[in-house]
């Protein structure tokens, strides 16, 4: 017994002796020494079709999200190959799960850039799951098309972002509760990550410049549904108004107990911008009526496109489903794609991103355009208020205003207000 | 060992002295091949035969296994459900993550990394350690050995155990999360950690420097269950079995529990810290998201699924699961997760020993028609493989 003991004892030191020695033997390139070596794209246009990816989640609490643009990417493809495709290619549409979870939205990014080689992947919901996407396009030099308003403060040389910067919503909405409200005073609620963090921050130094008295700032965790205190902090402060970066089902719970404490749309109107048709369904209408959110297309716009749009995806989906902003930047990014795809007569990453700026197709929104630099896209803001029926009327819109995720044209948001800012929240 | 082969069973003492040898514990022959052969299969034929992009998601089970070897430990031969080693993986995945992100923000001539710029923060005490990567590596060990000796040490003193356990564990994974999440300008809150170029000098989106990222990986779990496994075989091993069968009892014995369910404690959750460590280079993002209550949870499904008191079971439980989930997933994306709590729920009811007893029971049950089991083929009823909870709780309800 002893004897095979050693034995097979030494078989075990042998096979990690080797192993050892296969690690030491694999080194590579040393960090920092050259230009990480891009890999070269393998995407295949011999035949009549061409790929491209979808990474929504489809399972975990993002799904009822992210299923929503799912469909309605479905329903743009499905378009799109009908008009005859792009530059004369059926598209091939590969899927992927990015279950709420940041870690899986790489995994599967990479899948689909380098085991399906996609020409353009389009989804992503949560600023995790960009961020986590974010150096598996720059390594792979691929192309990814996100749709969410986020909280800006980016531009990747490979990502397009469909949906709305900070200057395209988040300050046309304390332009309008300065201008049309007149408010002096607001209070700050939000869930706590990123898009609140950053939105509030800038937000306190908007209000700095234009002498509006920020009386409080609570985040709660993401997904938390206990109110009655903030509830009452914010009744107590008697702001002018709120401002809401709560997102999901903490929407519910908060303005049931805004509710509850006796505020009203008229007292105290609250500003979401994380609010659109889908939440409002799920928050319900009655305790919504009359309050605001702010973004750039709501379903009941007026406009050929829109009514176009609305049209087809209900005969699609069904009657009762509703069309949301995120929604539409996610149709829209993929005409938007297709429009540089054709303008470049070419899928590659490099042409389209030379072609890329000036590129404009009529969205559902109106007219938006690329902005070749920062590779974000035309916007116009709009203030909506939350009707009975859980639809969002239109009651202000303001001017097509060009992305500028940085805040570069506005004096009051620079480096040294944002550290002073963070130095006082330190404390 | 042959000596309690041969001792007859009568009540509880001695299936108890019977299960500190026998049940999951292989012969060295079996354990060392059967270790050898895993070792080939990860560190020779998995580079030979898997693309760069499948070698990667390899890594990522790998890590998973890594953490089942150390609840394979705590959970199957210590009876401690260990639901909270999210923590310990956390902790050592952002201890490396700190580093990366610090050695990076070097490589770009900057203080702190691109994240803290956003709120022009500068850099927090506690990132000022992770500068230096033989401090990194130190803490990414010491961490997590202190905080589950702390934890560990006092909650067995005071005897807690059981499904008392496993909550307080799920709470300090909650509260862990909840720590990270407000992190917003020091450690970039629900985003978490990603975007890393360099890992210890190397340049990590290197296919050669990923490649040997696996193996080092690899190779830790190699090493990690040939420590399980002399932990199992050794004294040690028995009395911590015993413990788990039988606290009370090793107590009257003169051993101090407290200390050995302490120590099996702290090695699981530096082997999770070690696995969350290489996590990072691998799957190159660490986020709250990864860590929270339902990964936890997920961490200990494969270790049910393949044999908690085994060598093997916990092993090529995690790798099987989490290779099922990714495969599976892709293809019944909601249904994925309706089927894993039903596998986890056969599992417990059915097979609680976990696929590695089928061949045992199965054994067993051939060998019944002639004679009684000898203890070196347990029935799935004996006290190694059956529920540790119901069987302290039988015992809290009798004293």
């Amino acid at each position: 017994m002893s004897e095979k003991k050693r034995q097979s004892r030494l078989t075990a030191y042998a096979a990690i002796g080797a192993a050892g020695t296969l690690v030491l033997s694999a080194c590579g390139a040393r960090a920092g020494e050259e230009d990480a070596a891009v890999a070269e794209s393998c995407v295949d246009t011999d035949g009549d079709t061409i790929k491209i990816g979808f990474i929504n989640s489809q399972s975990g609490n993002m799904a009822i999200s992210e299923t929503t643009v799912n469909d309605v990417l479905h329903m743009a493809a499905d378009q799109i190959n009908e008009d005859g495709g792009v530059n004369g290619y059926e598209l091939e549409i590969v899927e992927e799960d990015g279950q709420s979870e940041p870690a899986t939205f790489a995994e599967r990014s990479e899948y689909l850039l380098t085991q399906e080689c996609v020409a353009a992947v389009f989804g992503g919901w949560t600023s995790a799951s960009r961020q986590a996407m974010l150096p598996v396009f720059e390594n792979n030099n691929g192309l990814l098309f996100y749709p969410t308003q986020y909280e800006g403060l980016e531009s990747s040389e490979n990502v397009f972002y469909s949906g709305a910067t900070t200057n395209q919503q988040i300050l046309p909405a304390l332009e309008y509760l300065k201008e049309e409200e007149e408010i002096e005073s607001l209070y700050l609620v939000g869930s706590d990550y990123v898009f609140p963090r950053t939105a509030n921050m800038l937000i306190q130094q908007w209000a700095e410049e234009n002498d509006v008295e920020i009386l409080g700032e609570d985040y709660t965790p993401l997904g938390s549904t206990d109110f009655s205190t903030i509830a009452n902090t914010v009744a107590a402060s008697d702001a002018d108004a709120v401002f809401n970066t709560l997102n999901g089902e903490s929407n519910v719970a908060f303005f049931s107990q805004f509710d509850d404490a006796g505020l009203t749309a008229e007292e105290m109107p609250v500003m979401s911008v994380s609010i659109a048709e889908e939440e409002v369904d799920g928050i319900g209408p009655a305790l919504l009526d009359g309050h605001l959110t702010s973004w750039n297309y709501y379903q009941t716009l007026e406009d050929p496109e829109n009514e176009e749009f609305v049209a087809a995806f209900q005969e699609t989906y069904g009657e009762d489903r509703v069309t949301s902003d995120v929604m539409q930047s996610s149709y829209n990014s993929l005409f938007l794609w297709a429009a540089m795809a054709e303008e470049a007569g070419s899928f590659d990453v490099d042409e389209i991103r030379e072609v890329a700026d000036g590129t404009s197709i009529d969205a559902p929104e109106g007219e938006v355009t690329v902005d070749g630099e920062t590779q974000h896209v035309t916007k116009t803001p709009r203030i909506g208020v939350i009707n009975s029926d859980g639809l969002i009327d239109p009651i202000w819109e303001g001017e097509l205003t060009d992305p500028d995720p940085y805040l570069e044209d506005y004096q009051w948001a620079d480096d040294e207000e944002a550290a002073e800012y963070a130095e006082e929240a330190e404390d | 060992m042959s000596t309690t082969a041969t001792q007859k069973k009568t009540g509880r003492l001695a299936r108890i002295s019977a299960a500190g040898t026998s049940p999951g514990v292989p012969s060295p022959r079996t354990a060392y091949l059967g270790i050898a052969l895993i070792a080939m299969g990860l560190l020779v034929l998995a580079p030979a035969l898997l693309t760069p992009f499948e070698l990667r998601q390899m890594g990522r089970f790998v890590c998973y296994a890594m953490v089942a070897v150390g609840i394979g430990l705590a959970w199957g031969r210590g009876g401690m459900l260990t639901l909270g080693q999210g923590v310990f993986f956390g902790i050592g995945a952002y201890c490396m993550a700190m580093h990366m992100q610090l050695e990076d923000a070097a490589l770009r001539g900057e203080e702190t990394p691109q994240f803290m710029g956003t709120f022009g923060v500068d850099l927090p005490w506690f990132w000022e350690p992770f500068h230096s990567p033989l401090m990194t590596i130190l803490l990414i060990l010491l961490l997590p050995a202190a905080l589950a000796f702390a934890l560990g040490y006092s909650v067995f003193k005071r005897k807690v155990r059981g499904a008392y356990f496993a909550i307080l564990n799920q709470a300090m994974v909650f509260a862990f999360v909840t720590l990270l999440v407000g992190q917003q300008a020091t450690l970039n809150g629900s985003n978490g950690l990603s975007g890393f170029e360099s890992f210890f000098g190397f340049a990590i989106h290197d296919p050669a420097n990923r490649q040997m990222i696996y193996m080092i990986a690899a190779a830790l779990l190699v090493i990690m269950m040939l420590v399980a496994y002399w932990m199992m075989r050794s004294r040690f091993g028995e009395l911590l079995v015993a413990t788990r069968d039988a606290e009370e009892r090793v107590r009257f014995l003169g051993y101090d529990p407290a200390i050995i369910k302490t120590i099996t404690f702290v090695t699981a959750a530096v082997m999770a810290s070690v696995a969350g460590a290489m996590f990072v280079p691998l799957v190159g993002i660490i986020s709250p998201a990864e860590l929270g209550v339902v990964p936890s949870i997920a961490f200990v499904i494969g270790v049910a699924i393949g044999g908690r008191a085994t060598l093997f079971g916990p092993v090529l439980g995690a790798i099987a699961v989490a290779w099922a989930e990714s495969t599976l997933a892709e293809n019944f994306p909601s249904g994925w997760t309706y089927f894993q709590g039903l596998l986890l729920i056969l599992v417990i009811a059915l097979l609680p020993g976990g696929i590695a007893s089928v061949g045992r029971y199965l054994r067993w049950k051939h060998r019944g028609e002639a004679g009684k089991p000898t203890s070196e083929d347990p029935a799935p009823s004996d006290p190694a493989t059956s529920d540790p909870e119901s069987e302290n709780s039988q015992k809290e309800a009798a004293s």
